[in-house]
């Protein structure tokens, strides 16, 4: 897997890209030139120099910086809600599909009824109940998020349950923990890791939408979509300051999307190799 | 040894009358069968007769609606006890080789499952390196096949793994799910060869479910026709010319000789 996984070059440079990104945002502190806080309006919209390599925003803020700092949150607070809502589905798919009967009858009415709102609307709606919060955006999306992947896994699960090496691990008495450890979960593995990078990469957008809106991450503190609510207003009067966090959020959407296909690749032992 | 009595299987059928009608097939229609501890069985049948669904109910996947399973005079369906000396004692080879072997599990670590079914069994720590090259030399593979997976090695040479695993798991009896259909004739033998001496080696019960009548005669002792879910004959082998049973007749003069 290993070797399969450094051969492949999507793959590497996808990773390579969201390590460094990552990287970045944890020693954001020792990299960022500028301390992404301190506002100097006498230097306000200041163009590319070496002191402020991208330049300075409309409150004289080091806008590389503030990007430097935005990773923490955005990429942070997406992986988290990746989390919870993997470990939340995951769980929720494989008992559904692995035990059917009653079991599968309630957890599968309980995500139809979730699946039946909009999901917006219902980040929306929890965010207005629970208070503007960072951790209420979590819990929101992880909220509409984990029925949705419940009933993929349920599918992925259903689909092996009744292969033949599943059958023959039953029938010899072999415990439904490494049934569903050593079985199941590696099969789905590969299409749960596709799901799971190219969520993220919804969960960075969302985040930045529900931050852009004013509902998620608050002002002063650097995030990649609060920062482009930032710029909107002067949108004509200094692009740049818009330009920066709008790449970087396409950069890493993109680079989570191509990954979620590369380690497709990668997870299939069947793969051929190149 | 595995003692069926009366065993009666329904599906509730995909086309209903009404909207929640509970309309049923019956799949199985009072089979009764004993195999005897040390013989094989052969259960012959052509396509949806039911042999397959009576092989789920023998190794405990299915609970019929009528009828008990006896394994050594304990009833298999009746308590969780009876389940699992079921469990310890049967294992089971399928016809289908691609998907009986876990594509991401290389060859130790799927004959490393059935040895843990054995440490279950016997209640202490076997070392698995060993045996595995043990079971591999058993079943005549060589031994660098260790690390493989399923999808690196041939049908042959995948199915001879199968009943590696099978054996691992120290049964008495096992269950042969079309086992030898899927491949050629050549590898037929082959295989079947291996059987006989694995049966006499380690004093096995096999149970074979099959639709290829010269299999049986070659490796069988008793054979059992299943038309449309109901037994029709059930004979020891060398008698099977004799047979007044029509549908055993028919399949006997449907082999084309060569």
């Amino acid at each position: 897997m290993l070797h399969r996984f450094l051969h492949h070059k999507t793959a590497m440079a996808t990773v390579g890209l969201v390590l460094i990104v990552a990287l970045l945002g944890i020693f954001a502190p020792f990299v960022a030139p500028n301390d992404p806080y301190t506002t100097d309006i006498l230097h306000k919209f200041q163009p590319f120099s070496a002191q402020f390599p991208l330049g300075t925003d409309n409150l004289g803020r080091c806008i590389l910086s503030r990007m430097l700092y935005g990773i923490r949150p955005t990429l942070g607070l997406a992986v988290l809600t990746m989390i919870g809502t993997i470990g939340l589905g995951a769980l929720m798919g494989l008992l559904a599909g692995y035990f059917r009967g009653a079991v599968e009858e309630i957890i599968m009415r309980v995500v139809d009824v979730m699946l039946s709102f909009p999901s917006q609307i219902m980040v929306f709606a929890v965010v207005a109940l629970l208070g503007i919060n960072v951790q209420n955006v979590i819990l929101a999306n992880v909220f509409i998020k984990w029925a949705w992947y419940a009933r993929m896994i349920r599918t992925g699960v259903m689909q092996y349950r009744d292969r033949n090496f599943v059958q023959f691990s039953r029938c010899i008495g072999t415990s439904e923990r490494f049934i569903l450890l050593r079985h199941l979960v590696p099969s789905i593995a590969a299409d749960l890791a596709v799901l799971a990078s190219l969520d993220v990469g919804w969960a960075i957008i969302n985040i930045s939408t529900l931050s852009f809106l004013g509902l998620g991450v608050q002002a002063p503190t650097p995030e990649w979509g609060a920062m482009l609510n930032e710029a909107k207003n002067v949108l004509t009067s200094n692009p740049t300051q818009m330009i920066v966090p709008g790449i970087a959020i396409v950069v890493l959407v993109s680079a989570f999307n191509l990954m979620g296909d590369a380690l497709r690749d990668v997870l299939d032992p069947k793969e051929v190799e190149r | 040894m595995l003692d069926i009595k009366d065993i009666c299987v329904s599906f509730r059928s995909e086309k209903q009358e009404k909207i929640f009608g509970t309309t049923k097939k019956q799949i199985l229609f009072d089979v009764s069968l004993k195999v005897p501890k040390g013989t094989c069985l052969g259960i012959l049948g052509e396509s949806g007769s039911g042999k397959s669904t009576l092989g789920r109910v023998m190794c405990g996947l299915l609970k019929p609606e009528k009828g008990k399973v006896f394994v050594d005079g304990i009833s298999v369906y009746d308590s969780k006890a009876g389940k699992k000396s079921l469990q310890n004692k049967l294992s089971i080879v399928f016809q289908d080789y691609t998907t009986s072997a876990n594509p991401r599990f290389r060859v130790k670590d799927i004959i490393a499952e059935g040895l843990s079914a054995q440490e279950r069994k016997i209640g202490k720590k076997i070392d698995k390196q060993q045996e595995c090259y043990r079971l591999l030399n058993l079943v005549g593979l060589k031994e660098e096949l260790i690390q493989r997976f399923p999808h690196e090695l041939s049908g042959g040479q995948l199915q001879r793994v199968c009943i590696a695993r099978a054996v691992a798991c120290m049964p008495e009896i096992i269950l042969f799910d079309e086992a030898i259909s899927s491949l050629d004739a050549h590898t037929q033998v082959q295989i079947m060869d291996l059987l006989k001496q694995l049966k006499e080696k380690l004093h096995l019960t096999y149970v074979f479910i099959t639709h290829d009548l010269t299999s049986v005669t070659y490796l069988c002792d008793d054979v059992m026709f299943l038309y449309k879910g109901k037994v029709t004959e059930h004979i020891p082998v060398f008698q099977i010319a004799q047979t007044k049973d029509e549908y055993a007749q028919k399949l006997l003069h449907s082999i084309i000789e060569f």
